[in-house]
């Protein structure tokens, strides 16, 4: 209940200052709007438009998922969350607030997709479920992670999609794979290898996530 | 009464390569004020972060006791009250919004009641509901006392308390010091005479300074 009391004190913050929604919400027009001008009157093929969605929302996350740990430090409450929390309580508080702008985000991602590419056609809508489900922890928990490495870093900009590539390309991947896969309508069984390795990439980071905080946060 | 003593056993701290002090020895307890003192850049701030935990010795232990049984550094965090020019309250919100989500973040019931108690103590009742980024500085500096005395600690660490603070300000400070100093361990970090009138006992960091 106190890791909901970050998330909830987060959230209003966002709701107040729009630090990330604004990020997200601009990145997200901007980019999608390029794609769209530069492919003009061409045809898209499927597996295509559905690795151009995990571009899209990769490089989104990187303009707003990092202004969880990121804004703390800069308006100087990183000290005031240590005096009211433990440092798990923070992560997991932290998480959440990433994980439902994850979810927000790539909703959006995915329904305007779904509106400006028409060859963007979802045939197995159960592996695609499945995909963003635990894609978008995933997601939410490797850029929480890496946020709080980077916040106390001078080149935050910089160095959050650099330590980032390496670390979202393996869920990147699988995770364009199983989108082929629910645009050409394969069964489920064919895509469980790649689901397993998604729930087992969600795990792995989540466990080593929280056994790293406790070094990231106490200096 | 609540017993609780911090123990500094051979703490040091390096800053990179720049040692600030070398093995402190020191042990503080209930009922006492203390005082750090030292000159500019000795420390004071830095051993008071290592006091209430924020910050991690370079080589030492510190033991945290309360009522006779050690406290693990992770949970030092609910037994102390910290005041410091350099924490910052959320300014985007109102001055109780900042109380009510430290106390579900603590995992208390907020108690509307003794939050408004502080806030009229410290003359900012009638500015319960306004943001706090549009608080003068002292303003925010007795906030942060607020912040220090709402959840009831068991020690309170005051690095350089009365910055910022008018008389009426210091005033209110040294009066809630010297009542809770009865039954609550309290360290004060300061240059300032006033605010060390209160202490029975020192620590010079500068004692503990040496050239590598």
């Amino acid at each position: 209940m106190k890791s909901v009391g970050v998330f909830k004190k987060d959230w209003a913050s966002e709701l107040r200052t729009r630090y990330a929604i604004n990020a997200l919400a601009m990145f997200i027009l901007v980019t999608i709007s390029v794609i769209l001008f530069s492919v003009g009157q061409e045809t898209l093929s499927g597996e295509l438009t559905g690795g151009l969605l995990w571009v899209v929302i990769f490089f989104s996350a990187m303009s707003g998922l990092s202004r969880g740990f990121v804004s703390e430090e800069e308006r100087g409450t990183t000290l005031t969350l240590h005096l009211i929390a433990k440092p798990s309580t923070i992560f997991t508080g932290k998480f959440l607030f990433n994980l439902l702008l994850v979810f927000i985000m790539n909703i959006v991602i995915f329904f305007l997709f779904l509106a400006f590419f028409d060859s963007f056609v979802i045939e197995n809508g159960l592996i695609i479920t499945l995909a963003f489900l635990f894609g978008n922890i995933g997601i939410a928990v490797s850029s929480t992670i890496i946020a709080a490495i980077i916040s106390k870093a001078n080149t935050k900009g910089t160095l959050y999609p650099v330590l980032s590539f390496p670390i979202l390309l393996p869920l990147i991947l699988i995770l364009i794979e199983l989108t082929n896969f629910a645009i050409v309508g394969t069964t489920l069984d064919e895509a469980f290898v790649d689901i397993a390795i998604l729930i087992i990439y969600d795990i792995i980071m989540i466990t080593a996530s929280y056994m790293l905080f406790d070094f990231i946060w106490n200096d | 009464m609540n017993n609780f003593s911090v123990e500094l056993n051979n703490v040091t701290k390096f800053f990179g390569r720049l040692l600030v002090f070398k093995n402190i020895n020191y042990s503080f307890t209930s009922g006492k004020v203390y005082g750090i003192t030292g000159r500019n850049g000795s420390g004071k701030s830095t051993v008071s972060r290592i006091i209430c935990g924020i910050s991690s010795a370079s080589k030492g232990k510190i033991i945290y006791s309360h009522n006779g049984t050690e406290v693990p550094r992770e949970a030092v965090y609910s037994h102390v009250g910290f005041v410091a020019p350099y924490l910052v309250l959320y300014g985007e919100f109102t001055a109780l919004e900042n109380l009510s989500y430290f106390a579900e973040i603590r995992g208390t019931e907020f108690d509307e009641e003794r939050a408004k108690f502080w806030l009229n103590e410290f003359e900012l009742y009638k500015r319960r509901n306004d943001l706090l980024k549009g608080f003068s500085s002292g303003m925010q500096q007795r906030m942060k006392f607020i912040f220090a005395l709402i959840h009831n600690p068991d020690f309170f660490i005051l690095d350089e308390p009365t910055s910022n603070l008018d008389v009426a300000g210091k005033n209110k400070v040294y009066e809630i010091i010297e009542k809770t100093a009865r039954e609550k361990l309290i360290i004060v970090a300061s240059n300032e005479e006033s605010d060390l009138e209160l202490c029975s006992e020192f620590l010079n960091v500068e004692e503990f300074k040496a050239v590598r």
